[in-house]
Parts: structure tokens; C-alpha cells; sequence
């Protein structure tokens, strides 16, 4: 691209990593989901078990060297399922915040866009959702489209792109009255090129800080409606599920529920870490 | 002031309308019948038509919808298929658990939140600020039912200092009921050994709650507070040789109590969507265990019920924050 006169920007990489460079806690960030993703794609090699099968006789061990984080009720490896949970909590969190992320944000710019009328009743129906937590709001689709993993998805979406449905729609209202607007429409451009390629462009950085966070909160809003039993059935390896059964087994088989909800916390931490690191990047003013 | 009192108390019962309509229409996106689950599989074709028919889910959806609103409209929030009981009875008979939950969580939340505000943002940049931020960020991504059942597992099993669950022990006669609110109920009446158990019960649960919620509030006290810290009147007061103490701890503090205050509603509305899985762990006896049962029995009109009311809770508190913000700082004017 051309580069204009004017004061010097600097390239976007440069910014990512002077940010990274100065602040510890986006590295740990990276660090967290980088690591967790390694053990998503290399789960049959890192698994020292078959994370389903069941071997009633390993009933119950605590972690051992043979393993580290001990057996459940069925015999299972609770380290093996761990490393195959996090396909499912990582496919549930990117599937989610994409179908909201793109939903979400295609309604937004036409409520803000349009205005009048459609702005009117989108916005109403938003403000409905925004009205009841959306933890409970998904938990009530996820009850009435039956418990499964796809449906947890489809639940999340469907509660969740009002939130970006909002953040895109503010973007919008601000570039509306500019001139960079105006200009756009004096030149005869038209409306699909106007939203897609002159106001998306300008959503991005919102867009992205909103994506991972929302991210972390896939997982962590999946693994409460997988603990409620309204989310995964057993034997899929999912983490919430299994502090769920875990549970029955208190105090005496610790370890079923300490280390997959010790698994959840890092993979929402490092999601919520990456997602300041990203603001810190698109923020125009870097203190 | 009075026009825009009015003017949020006219919306109110059109959100909470939008709430129902919403809610009924996520309960019933896909004909699963609540019946089917609650006789279970082995009953006859004619025994669930009738029962069917007896709860009016025959209907076309629109007509369940306009039935449903009309009860809804004379104060019938409809009955329970499970219990047979009035939703608007078991409603009011779980409200006050929740309602105490929600409003010691908050308490702590404001207090413990506007001192790690103050304390990260008088210590900027420091290993303090970090630890207080740290704690707050990280409250968020701990699962509510993990960090639940961990202090379960520390505090009551292996410890046994707090109880594992529930409002109050067996042999403990409740207070009585004013508010439902144990604590206050105990207090009123000077039933000194209900309050300490009550307050016992509480301990865990509110503290899962407060450590989970956090962040909003630290974050928003700390903005504020560095903002403040830059103003003329602060420096005003350094310079008039006040020791630094007075003025973070007693002028600065005062201003950014405001910020806390402006996040009460946004904190009120975690603090409700956490209730179902902090109340589930803790067999705390409210709304949100409520809502869990019903919702695994698939019995839609708790389900609806427990959403209109949290709905209002949510408005209700969220308008007594604006007011409050208002109030507090002179230069809010609606």
C-alpha cells in the first residue's frame, strides 16, 4: 500500500511487538493459548490413553506415575481426557464466536447504517436479550433444543451476537455523519460497497478486542451448561463435564474435578489476556 | 428528575415484555414436549394427549402465546407441571435466598473492589498494581461451579469451617419470615443464633461470587482513580502539604466511590446469570436452583418465571443505580 505523507505510523507488527515486549502478561497470555492449541492438534500423540474407554478395574486412581492426574469412575485417564477436552472447548469457542462474531456484526451495520425503522426494531429485540444474563438466556435455549455440544453451540450463538450486534452498531453511528460518509455518497458509491468496504474496515479493532474475549467466555459459559448437564453427555471428553461427575465423587476422588477445572480457568484466562493484549494494539493512544 | 423516573418506570414493563415474548418463544423453538419427559417413556398414547391437552400444549404456538399472556396480564405466571404448584408462589417462596446472595456478593464486590482500585492505581504500575489487577482478571476466568466446589472441598470437607451447602443446619429453627432474607429476618427479630448460622451459610457462596465478579468493579475504580489523581485538586491538596494518605485515601476515594456505584446495575446482572451455577453447588435454595431443576424437567412456565423476575430485579436495581449515580454526582442531570 502507499504510504501517505503525514506522521509516521508505525506498521502494525511493530506495535504487536512493542506491546508484547513490554507487557509479561500478554506473553502468558499467548503462551496459554498457544499451548493448549498444540494439545488440541496433537491430542492422539500427546494422550498416553484412549480418552473414552472404559476399564472399570483403573476405577478411581489417584495421579500416579502411570497417571498424572488420576482415573474417574470409569476407569478413564483423566489426563488423556483432559488433552481431548480441549479439541471440544476450543472447536465450541471458535465455532460460537464465529457464527456470533459474523451475525452479530452484519446485523449491526445494518441497524446503524439504516437506522429509522429497522435500527428501531433491532435494537428493541437486543435490548430483550440484554435484559436477562445471558448465562441464563443460553441455558434456557440449550434446555428447550436438547442437551448436546452442537446444540450448547447453537444456543450460545443464538444468544450471543447481540453483543456485537451493539459494538458494531456504535462504530457505525459514529462514522455516520462524517464527511468521510458523505464523500463516499457523492461519489455515486453504492450501499453493499459502502458497509462492506468503507465501515467494516473501520470495525475491526472493536471487533477483534470483542472476538477473544467473547472467546473465553465461550468456554467458560459451555463448561457451566456441560456442569448443569444441559451441555456434553458422557463419555465425551469435556471439562465441565467431568467436574460435573466429578462432583459425586467428593472429598475422596479429588483429583476428577481439580484438574479439568484447572483447565478451564487457563484457556479462559489466556483468551481474556490476549484479548487486553489486542486492545492494547488497536487502542490509537498507547500510554 | 421526576419525568425521567417516570419515563424508566413506563419502559420497565415494556422490556419485560420483550423478556416474555423473547423467553417463550426460546422454550418453545422446538415442540420437545415437557409432558413426554415429565410421564416418562412407558405411557400410552391417550394418557399423554390428555395430559397434553390439559396444560393447553396442544394449541398452535401463537395461541399458547396469547393464552399465556392473558394469564400473564391478571398477575398468572401459570403452574408448575412438575409440582403442580403456582409459579408465582414458589417464586416468591426462592426469591429471598437469591435476593440475600445477590446483595452480600454485591456488598463485598463494592467494597473489596474499590480498595484494589484505589490501592492499583495509587501504586501504579507497581508489583501491587499488577497483583490487584491480577486478581481480578483472574476471578473472571474461574469457573463459578470449580471455584465452588474447591472451597467445598478446603473449607468444608478437609478444614470444616463453613458448611457444605444449603441456608441454615437442620436444628436451627429459620427466623421469622419478615423479608425472607435470613439475615435480616434474624436481625429484626434478635434471633442472634439463626444470624450466625445464616451468616455462616452465606460465607462461601457470596465469596465465589465477589472473587468471580471483581474485575468490572476494580477496573472502573481504578480509572477513575488515576483520573482523579491527575486533577488540580488533588495536586491542589499535595501541594498544600496534606500528607499523601489524606488525600488518596480520603478526597480522591470519595470521587472514584462514584465510579463503583455507576457499576452497580452491570455487576448486579453478572451476579444474577452466576446464580444458577453458585446456587446448584452450594443446594442454596433460590431462583437459580429453582430455574436449574425446571429447566432439566423441561417445565417452561418456572423457566419463564424465573426470567421475568430476574429481568425486573436486573431493571429494578439498574434504575436505583442511576438515580444513585445521579445523586452523587452533582454534575448528572437527567
Amino acid at each position: 500500500m502507499e504510504r501517505h505523507d503525514g506522521p509516521r505510523r508505525d506498521s502494525l507488527w511493530r506495535r504487536v511487538l512493542y506491546i508484547v515486549r513490554r507487557s509479561p502478561l500478554a506473553i502468558v497470555g499467548i503462551a496459554l493459548i498457544l499451548l493448549i492449541a498444540v494439545m488440541a492438534i496433537f491430542a492422539p500423540w500427546i494422550a498416553p490413553y484412549d480418552a473414552v474407554r472404559v476399564n472399570l478395574s483403573q476405577a478411581f486412581q489417584p495421579p500416579s506415575a502411570s497417571h498424572i492426574c488420576g482415573t474417574d469412575d470409569m476407569g478413564q485417564d483423566i489426563f488423556s481426557r483432559i488433552v481431548y477436552g480441549s479439541r471440544v472447548s476450543l472447536m465450541v469457542a471458535f465455532v460460537v464466536v464465529g457464527i456470533a462474531a459474523t451475525v452479530g456484526t452484519l446485523i449491526g451495520l445494518i441497524s446503524g447504517f439504516f437506522g429509522g425503522v429497522v435500527d428501531m426494531v433491532i435494537m428493541r429485540v437486543v435490548d430483550a436479550f440484554l435484559a436477562v444474563p445471558s448465562f441464563v438466556l443460553a441455558m434456557i435455549s440449550a434446555a428447550a433444543l436438547g442437551p448436546s455440544i452442537v446444540n450448547v453451540m447453537l444456543a450460545l450463538s443464538i444468544v450471543w451476537w447481540t453483543w456485537h450486534a451493539r459494538i458494531v452498531r456504535g462504530e457505525v453511528l459514529k462514522l455516520r455523519g462524517t464527511e468521510f460518509m458523505v464523500s463516499l455518497r457523492s461519489m455515486g458509491a453504492r450501499t453493499p460497497r459502502i458497509l462492506f468496504r468503507h465501515l467494516l474496515p473501520n470495525c475491526v479493532g472493536p471487533i477483534a478486542v470483542q472476538t477473544t474475549l467473547q472467546l473465553g467466555f465461550a468456554v467458560l459459559t459451555a463448561a457451566g451448561l456441560s456442569f448443569l448437564g444441559l451441555g456434553a453427555q458422557p463419555p465425551t471428553p469435556e471439562w465441565g463435564l467431568m467436574v460435573s461427575v466429578g462432583r459425586q465423587y467428593l472429598p475422596a476422588s479429588w483429583w476428577m474435578i481439580t484438574f479439568p477445572g484447572l483447565m478451564i480457568f487457563l484457556l479462559v484466562m489466556g483468551f481474556i489476556l490476549l484479548g487486553d493484549t489486542i486492545r492494547d494494539v488497536v487502542s490509537r493512544d498507547i500510554q | 428528575m421526576l419525568k425521567y423516573v417516570i419515563k424508566r418506570l413506563l419502559w420497565m414493563p415494556l422490556v419485560l415484555l420483550l423478556v416474555v415474548t423473547l423467553v417463550f418463544f426460546l422454550t418453545h423453538m422446538v415442540p420437545g414436549s415437557a409432558i413426554r419427559v415429565l410421564l416418562g417413556p412407558h405411557v400410552g398414547e391417550a394418557q399423554l394427549q390428555k395430559a397434553t391437552a390439559e396444560y393447553g400444549l396442544d394449541k398452535p404456538l401463537l395461541t399458547q402465546y396469547f393464552i399465556y399472556m392473558g394469564h400473564l396480564l391478571r398477575g398468572d405466571l401459570g403452574r408448575s407441571i412438575v409440582t403442580r404448584r403456582p409459579v408465582a408462589t414458589e417464586l416468591a417462596t426462592y426469591l429471598p435466598a437469591t435476593l440475600e446472595l445477590t446483595f452480600f456478593s454485591l456488598v463485598l464486590i463494592v467494597v473489596v473492589g474499590v480498595v484494589l482500585g484505589v490501592v492499583a492505581a495509587v501504586h501504579r504500575n507497581s508489583p501491587l498494581d499488577i497483583l490487584a489487577r491480577g486478581v481480578a482478571v483472574g476471578g473472571v476466568a474461574l469457573p463459578q461451579f470449580w471455584l465452588g466446589l474447591m472451597f467445598i472441598l478446603l473449607f468444608s470437607y478437609y478444614l470444616r469451617w463453613f458448611p457444605m451447602g444449603g441456608r441454615m443446619e437442620m436444628t436451627i429453627a429459620p427466623p421469622t419470615r419478615l423479608t425472607g432474607m435470613y439475615v435480616f429476618d434474624s436481625l429484626f427479630t434478635g434471633n442472634w443464633a439463626a444470624l450466625l448460622d445464616a451468616l455462616h451459610h452465606l460465607a462461601l457462596p457470596v465469596l465465589v461470587m465477589a472473587l468471580t465478579n471483581l474485575s468490572t468493579t476494580t477496573a472502573m475504580v481504578r480509572s477513575s482513580m488515576l483520573r482523579t489523581l491527575n486533577e488540580d485538586f488533588t495536586l491542589m491538596a499535595k501541594a498544600y502539604g496534606h500528607r499523601p494518605f489524606r488525600v488518596h485515601y480520603i478526597y480522591a476515594l470519595k470521587n472514584s466511590l462514584i465510579s463503583a456505584v455507576s457499576v452497580i446495575g452491570l455487576t448486579t446482572g453478572y451476579l444474577l446469570g452466576g446464580d444458577v451455577l453458585v446456587e446448584t453447588v452450594f443446594d442454596w435454595p433460590g431462583i437459580g436452583l429453582y430455574a436449574a431443576r425446571s429447566i432439566l424437567h423441561v417445565d417452561y412456565a418456572p423457566v419463564i418465571g424465573v426470567a421475568l423476575v430476574i429481568a425486573a430485579v436486573y431493571a429494578v436495581v439498574n434504575l436505583i443505580t442511576d438515580l444513585l449515580y445521579g445523586a452523587l454526582d452533582p454534575r448528572i442531570r437527567y
